[in-house]
């Protein structure tokens, strides 16, 4: 268990980078502390694996430091960092059992049998298989594996971190909430710091404390669940997390009132002049539709029954914005307005949030 | 959908036959017409029975060749496949080196069989080669034409020079094969070098290993051209392989009756234990699986 600093770190996969589009990684300063479960958000491509491969020792990376417990290991290999990681495709030792899969790692540090065998009944029985423990990996069924590939992840106790890197991708949706709940009391019984790469915010924002997304090599926002949901850091957050995602529109904003279009919006707070691209971004959630003559006029396309609620997709002023209605709410041809929570509009300029001034 | 029932169907598989007929079945029933009659020439052949087989069995020079064809597949079989999979290890994974190395394994694979024993007939020579003339300046007493040892040590170089590059790129290609997150997953659980080989490198190479290792077999059992070429199947007998044999036996002495009972049981005997060894390894293969 250890507390885990990046201190100035990037990576890049060409060995000469020239300017910062080279770099997979992008220069990040960040303590991963001691005993928390954190999610690593992201689309495909971002760097979330790279960041996690530097972390695990599996890469080298191009500048910076990596130190555990303000130890600095950025030269030390893997094997040196007892590190426990599993990757998004089962890796399993295919002419062993599932026994000694699990107990593989124990032995290689030179565990005792009886130690050993006790660990094995006990992750056998949190992933479920201890009934086909004495059969060969080879033939089990994909998730199988990748619940052994878990197995192997958790079966050592003293581990520095546990990493997974996106672990239950090939499993299937029941499986998959189940196996999460078994991470978490994980977390909970022996406080591992635990690092959770996925690009699913379902599973982010039930797995983790914390969530730390990323978007083209860089880390845009790290806060808990609630923090990304209301006020998202950056315009990818808005919309990378949430279903569906933020509305973000261009805008003019003057003191606490935006422009969109020559139409004015109030905003919950005052706002220095701003330079660049500016936006505001206001959640689906946060919009409300209705037909009694206040708020902005809109019209309505389309509108989806997701169950739980409506899901409004509407055009307001040429661009598509969506608001969330509730399921009982009957929508009718004359609602041709939207009103925003003015305290829940947040403002952008060049992507990144901008902090206003209480009004 | 109800199935169309029409046998004229088998017409088209007619061509084949055909082929099959000309190219195999017929050529191999003349044989066996040989094995089973004897001529004193002419062309008057008299009904032998299983003369020749019961002569063949009992005959101590067949036996002789047959010792000596299993201790050749053995020997090369011994030293090309780990040899094969110690160099597959060893090479580069990409980029030009690894370009440059396929090209070099594959140049011997690429040349003729009898230019292959020509090479290694001169590379040996006492007089001229460079070899043969190392080794004799050096004090090693080494001539292959007369020292069953020293043709025995050459045969077996030649193969092992000519055919472990075979084994090499079958095993590369296993290796080729295996997605980096095994050995980030070894690395992750600790395990040693030996460890890596024995359970990733090895399970994964399996099924190339077992075509190396079948084509090898079979392909050494019949050699034929190169220690011709380098010994003539001497001095003595010493280096007379199966095939060598029977090339003695149908085209210098012009035994055909003989020869064909020899060619029959030669082709069962490599096609049984072909077989035996496949279904070996296949069940091995199997078994895990359970």
């Amino acid at each position: 268990m250890a507390k885990i600093t990046l201190d100035n770190l990037a990576h890049s996969y060409s060995p000469n980078p020239k300017g910062e589009g080279d770099f997979a990684l992008k220069e990040l300063n960040h303590d991963w502390e001691d005993g928390q479960a954190y999610a690593l958000l992201g689309a495909s491509g971002c760097g979330k694996s790279t960041l996690l491969n530097i972390i695990s020792g599996l890469l080298h990376p191009s500048q910076g430091r990596i130190l555990f417990n303000d130890v600095d290991v950025t030269n030390a290999p893997t094997a040196e960092r007892n590190i426990a990681q599993v990757f998004q495709f089962p890796v399993v030792y295919d002419t062993m059992t599932v026994h000694d899969n699990l107990a593989f790692p124990l032995r290689n540090r030179g565990a005792s049998a009886a130690y050993v065998a006790e660990r094995v009944q006990k992750i056998a029985h949190m992933i479920g298989m201890e009934d086909v423990l004495n059969r060969k990996a080879r033939g089990l069924t994909a998730d199988a594996k990748q619940k052994i590939s878990l197995g192997r992840g958790m079966v050592r106790e003293d581990v520095n971190a546990l990493l997974f890197d996106e672990p239950l991708t090939v499993i299937d949706p029941h499986m998959k909430w189940e196996l999460r709940t078994q991470l978490k009391s994980l977390h909970h019984e022996f406080g591992h710091t635990m690092i959770y790469v996925t690009h699913d915010q379902t599973e982010a924002l039930t797995f983790a404390d914390k969530v730390v997304v990323m978007h083209d090599g860089r880390v845009v926002q790290i806060g808990t669940p609630e923090e990304l949901f209301e006020t998202p850091a950056h315009t990818f957050v808005g919309y990378f997390i949430g279903s569906p995602g933020m509305n973000v529109l261009n805008a003019k904003v003057e003191g606490s009132r935006a422009y969109v279009d020559g139409t004015e919006i109030a905003l919950g707070a005052n706002y220095a002049p701003l330079t660049g691209k500016v936006q505001i971004g206001i959640r689906p959630e946060f919009a409300r539709l209705s037909g009694n003559g206040e708020g902005l006029p809109v019209n309505v396309r389309r509108v989806e029954d997701v169950g739980r609620h409506k899901i409004v997709r509407a055009d307001f002023f040429g661009n598509e914005i969506n608001i969330i209605a509730p399921e009982g709410a009957s929508i009718s041809p004359d609602m041709n307005r939207v009103t925003f929570d003015a305290k829940r509009v947040n403002v952008y300029a060049n992507d990144w949030r901008v902090e206003g001034e209480a009004a | 959908m109800e199935k169309t029932v029409n046998h004229k169907a088998w017409f088209l598989v007619l061509p084949v036959l055909i082929l099959v007929a000309f190219s195999a079945v017929i050529p191999l029933m003349t044989v066996v017409n040989y094995s089973v009659q004897d001529t004193f020439g002419n062309n008057q052949f008299f009904w032998a029975g299983l003369e020749w087989f019961e002569e063949l069995l009992a005959s101590e020079r067949l036996h002789n060749a047959l010792g000596r064809q299993i201790m050749f597949s053995a020997i090369i079989l011994a030293i090309e496949v780990p040899l094969g999979i110690f160099v597959a290890l060893n090479m580069p994974k990409k980029g030009f080196w690894a370009s440059l190395c396929l090209v070099l394994m594959a140049l011997p694979l690429l040349i003729p069989w009898n230019v292959v024993g020509t090479i290694w007939q001169i590379f040996g020579r006492v007089d001229i080669g460079l070899l043969g003339y190392t080794l004799d300046k050096l004090g090693i007493s080494y001539n292959y034409t007369q020292d069953a040892f020293a043709a025995w040590a050459t045969v077996v170089v030649m193969d092992v020079w000519h055919w472990t590059s075979l084994v090499a790129l079958l095993a590369y290609a296993g290796l080729q094969s295996i997605p980096d997150a095994y050995y980030q997953a070894a690395k992750i659980d600790q395990a040693s070098r030996w460890k890596v080989f024995r359970y990733i490198e090895l399970p994964k190479m399996a099924g190339v290993l077992l075509i190396a290792i079948l084509l090898r077999f079979m392909d050494s059992f019949m050699i034929y051209t190169e220690p011709f070429v380098v010994t003539g199947g001497g001095p003595g007998n010493a280096t007379t392989f199966l095939s060598i044999d029977l090339v003695k036996m149908a085209l210098g002495q012009f035994d055909l009756g003989p020869a064909a009972a020899f060619s029959l049981m030669y082709f069962l005997v490599i096609l049984l234990i072909s077989w035996v060894f496949y279904t070996v390894m296949t069940n091995l293969d199997k078994r895990d699986g359970v």
